[in-house]
């Protein structure tokens, strides 16, 4: 059973280097009279008291302004980030794609990124070397594979790490925005795969700003202000709240049958 | 990310969930279970080190020759000893410090230097610090190399029995069967290293300026170690009554357990229990150090790297 639960869980970073502020407390706190304020550090409260229970065939949009605490929730999710206070209790097979700059190696070839992010998710060299072909064909990066990382494009770095998750076959899936860098007829693709993948047994939470993607591939979502969940509900809700408008309005009809939202 | 405040740092936040042995224990099991994966990533370190080099991984090898013939001749000459008995003795001694040493700068910066994977990808923290042991596994297998080529040229000299390292110094039984006690030795070391990242890994996370302290301080270890010099030549020097001296400067200083436990038996020295005693000592302590910093800091690390 895939689930995620999380209970009033708040997430701390204590930021060291912040030595101005420290000093100008240090200083503020003498002349008000206080002492000790040497061994304070600041930190920044980047979640705040989350309650989120997830579960199985669940695919979530992640809304919310810059620095909201998108990317947060979704490292907190994945179990990067425990809890600095509260719980969170996280069962099944995690597959993040946050950052694509990260984990990859630019230096080496396609190929050996490729089992190097499926030895990182939990899978064997043999059982990688069984998916290579099936990655390759989805990604459509052909001979390129056998070039280094730093001869590719963004787009298709995105279709390297988006082949490695979906053919891994992962209970839940977290993805940050910045995939939108790949074109539509791949998208179309990937969707298809990502939609057939949570069906099957998986979760899906997806931060992105752009709607086109939301629609393609949530059903719910979760709408962060300030390190805090300001509204959940479904996608279409959320999203009228968070825009101010219904972004569904002006779809045809068909479209609005393909996403499976009526009326 | 709104509010700005501050919190009391005395040891570490409070985290309810994170500090639990068993999440600690948890970690390095798993850790260990994924074998392939910093098995890979350690070679790949050293694939990338010497990539589109001529020789490649040789490299490690040859600077090790280098170093070893150079200081061989130097310190050979310096200290009126046999270069057949004293070669093999410092290449040794060096081989076996460049292990240490790598586990003690490179571990101190393990979750540093691995920041980009810590807070992308979700995996124990354990993978890590044997990613940084392994690396130093595979360098001290191509220096083990430096190794074959002096014993199949020095093999007379450290196989006749009550041989000296240096002149008038203490007889040595020469090479035998005890050679293969290198084996146990070297596994012992190398779970001693595994420690050391972990803890020094955790420390150094939290800590920018131990990496630093670690730096400074082995360099003068280097030299404080007999490793370019034999304990032969504090006898010399102070006579024979300078147990007092050989006490001060070598027995109280572990790395000299450590480093006499894998060099006695392969070339052929007097080996003594009190070593391995030593080391097995520092083993359980350390172990139960960066166990305790796994149980309180684990959760922690991916919020200070």
């Amino acid at each position: 059973m895939v689930s995620i639960e999380v209970h009033n869980a708040s997430v701390d970073f204590p930021i060291f280097d912040a030595k101005t502020r420290s000093l100008k407390k240090a200083v503020l706190g003498k002349v008000g009279g206080k002492i000790g304020t040497e061994a304070r550090v600041p930190v920044i409260e980047a979640l705040h008291d989350i309650t989120l229970t997830l579960k199985e065939g669940d695919r979530v949009a992640l809304v919310g302004h810059n620095g909201a605490g998108k990317s947060t929730l979704l490292r907190l999710l994945s179990g990067i980030y425990e809890p600095t206070r509260g719980t969170s209790r996280i069962r099944g097979k995690i597959a993040p794609v946050f950052d694509l700059a990260v984990g990859m190696d630019p230096e080496i070839s396609g190929l050996e990124n490729i089992m190097i992010r499926g030895l990182f998710l939990g899978m064997s060299r043999k059982e990688m070397e069984k998916r290579v072909d099936d990655i390759s064909n989805f990604t459509e990066l052909g001979d390129y594979l056998h070039l280094p990382l730093r001869t590719y494009s963004t787009g298709m770095r995105v279709r390297l790490a988006l082949g490695v998750v979906t053919s891994i076959d992962p209970e839940i899936l977290l993805l940050d925005e910045g995939i939108g860098a790949v074109d539509a007829a791949f998208m179309t693709k990937a969707r298809d795969r990502l939609v057939d993948l949570v069906r099957r047994s998986g979760m899906l939470v997806f931060a992105s700003h752009s709607d086109d993607l939301l629609f393609e591939l949530c059903n719910t979502a979760i709408w962060m202000d300030e390190g805090q969940v300001k509204m959940q509900g479904s996608l279409r809700e959320v999203l009228t709240a968070y825009k101010g408008r219904d972004p569904f309005e002006h779809m045809s009809k068909e479209t609005l049958e393909r996403l499976g939202e009526t009326g | 990310m709104q509010a700005i405040s501050a919190i009391d740092v005395p040891s570490a936040p409070v985290a309810h969930t994170g500090r639990s042995w068993a999440r600690a224990a948890q970690d390095i099991r798993q850790g260990i279970g994924h074998r392939e994966l910093w098995g890979h990533l350690g070679w790949q370190d050293i694939k990338q080190r010497y990539r589109r080099s001529v020789i490649g991984p040789l490299w490690i090898t040859l600077s090790m020759a280098i170093t070893a013939a150079g200081l061989g001749l130097l310190y050979s000459q310096l200290f009126e000893a046999s270069i057949g008995t004293f070669l093999p003795y410092l290449t040794v001694g060096f081989i076996v410090w460049n292990f240490i040493l790598g586990c003690l700068t490179e571990g101190s910066d393990t979750f540093i230097a691995n920041e980009g994977l810590i807070k992308h990808l979700p995996a124990p923290l354990t993978v890590y610090a044997l990613r940084t042991v392994w690396r130093q596994t595979l360098m001290l297998m191509h220096n083990l190399l430096v190794y074959v080529v002096v014993l199949a040229i020095f093999f007379n000299d450290l196989s006749t029995p009550g041989y000296e390292i240096t002149e008038h110094g203490t007889p040595q039984p020469g090479l035998s069967w005890a050679a293969l006690l290198a084996i146990p030795a070297f596994c012992l070391i190398a779970l001693n290293g595994a420690w050391v990242t972990l803890l020094f890994g955790i420390i150094s996370t939290r800590y920018r300026d131990i990496p630093q302290v670690v730096g400074a301080l082995t360099q003068l270890l280097f030299f404080m170690t007999p490793i370019v010099w034999s304990t032969d030549i504090l006898t010399k020097r102070f006579g024979e009554g300078a147990a007092d001296w050989k006490i001060l400067v070598a027995e109280l200083n572990p790395l000299y357990h450590f480093i006499q436990i894998l060099r006695a038996p392969l070339i052929g020295n007097t080996q003594s229990w009190h070593h391995w005693v030593v080391v097995g000592g520092i083993t359980v302590i350390g172990w139960s150090l960066a166990f305790l910093a796994m149980r309180n800091y684990r959760a922690r690390v991916s919020y200070w790297v």
